[in-house]
């Protein structure tokens, strides 16, 4: 199994100028990004969202990649955008999903048949044209020239070790560098300006 | 025209709202009476429409559209807006997404009193969420979609149009 910041570190060095969506996952994005204002990092607004978020934002600007870092707990809660997404099939959309097992912010308890879900194949059926699944970072990182490098959409499900947390949340360490006002007015700016 | 037509709300007046407003997405999940509109709106290549399965997921498209400089519209039921609320709150609430919300008024009437919650529970959603609104029920409202959209561009909220010709207006 895979660690997330592993993940997204290989992921980075083919992000370019795409817009990045890294939903759960903010706190090991923003130390590996070089293009904030196309970071995305809104943290979790409603749990559920992020492939809307990503698939709006790739309909929206079909001349840049997007690339979307969901999360299983999110998925298992919104498996019907899966639908969607493959109906308007952006081109440019590349649809990561970190899949640790479990609800990690709320002290690790499993998501439903954690260990049987086989999200590519739930993806493809759906009708993704390509899905992928990694458990290895090794085999994630000999894929991804392949990944990054044909159009979307394409969806790619990522085994990772939970990295769970019990502190209150009132009590958790700020990672944010940006309040969620300030990512939305850099996004816009850096994306409705540059139309 | 009889009067069943003179007093409907027709599509053709709702689609022409929504160009005049520069909807470029119309994020939808059809509801029992909107078939004419959904006709019209996939013949017009100004408006490229995207059907979700669960309105819930409308807010968060809606929310990466506008982000990403499109103008959306979201068109459900009522019964799915109040399947929506965390997403509304979350995602066009919370980002400040200026969007019109057009919410089939299923249920609502003028007469006696209706037998169906979801029209009991409408308004009172919109009030607790502190979502403002304004009713149509034939094209004579029609002037109160340009206010619902210049009200969400001003205020930087979603506003909502509740139609409330379910039963005349796009079924003609």
């Amino acid at each position: 199994m895979m660690h997330t910041h592993d993940m997204m570190k290989a992921v980075a060095r083919y992000r370019g100028d795409a817009i990045l969506v890294p939903g759960r996952s903010g706190r090991y994005w923003i130390t590996l990004s070089d293009n904030q204002p196309l970071d995305v990092e809104l943290g979790d607004p409603a749990m559920g969202g992020h492939a809307g978020l990503g698939l709006g934002l790739a309909l929206a600007r079909p001349d840049k990649k997007v690339m979307l870092f969901d999360s299983e707990g999110d998925m298992q809660m919104s498996l019907g955008i899966l639908a969607t997404v493959a109906e308007q099939a952006p081109p440019n959309l590349y649809h990561f999903l970190i899949d640790n097992g479990v609800y990690a912010t709320t002290g690790g308890q499993p998501v439903p048949n954690a260990d049987k879900m086989q999200y590519d194949m739930i993806a493809r059926g759906c009708g993704y044209p390509r899905t992928y699944a990694f458990t290895e970072i090794d085999d994630f990182e000999r894929a991804l020239p392949e990944i990054m490098g044909k159009p979307g959409p394409v969806f790619v499900a990522c085994k990772v070790v939970p990295e769970i947390e019990n502190e209150p949340i009132g009590r958790r360490r700020r990672w944010q560098t940006r309040t969620r006002d300030e990512v939305v007015v850099d996004l816009r700016s850096a994306l409705v300006a540059t139309r | 025209m009889n009067t069943t037509a003179a007093n409907a709300l027709s599509p053709e007046t709702i689609l022409a709202e929504m160009k005049k407003h520069g909807v470029t997405h119309v994020v939808y999940l059809p509801d029992s009476e909107t078939n004419w509109l959904y006709l019209l709106m996939k013949a017009d290549p100004a408006i490229r429409l995207v059907g979700v399965n669960r309105e819930g997921h409308a807010s968060s498209i809606a929310a990466g559209l506008w982000l990403g400089g499109a103008k959306p519209l979201i068109l459900i039921q009522n019964t799915g807006m109040l399947e929506s609320g965390d997403s509304i709150r979350g995602w066009l609430m919370s980002l400040n997404v200026p969007i019109v919300l057009m919410v089939g008024y299923r249920g609502w009437t003028r007469h006696g009193v209706t037998p169906d919650t979801v029209a009991t529970y409408t308004e009172r959603f919109l009030m607790a969420f502190g979502l403002n609104y304004y009713l149509i029920e034939n094209d004579a409202d029609s002037s109160r979609i340009a206010v619902a959209f210049e009200e969400a561009e001003r205020t930087k909220r979603p506003v909502v149009i509740l139609v409330g010709d379910e039963y005349h207006g796009f079924n003609r």
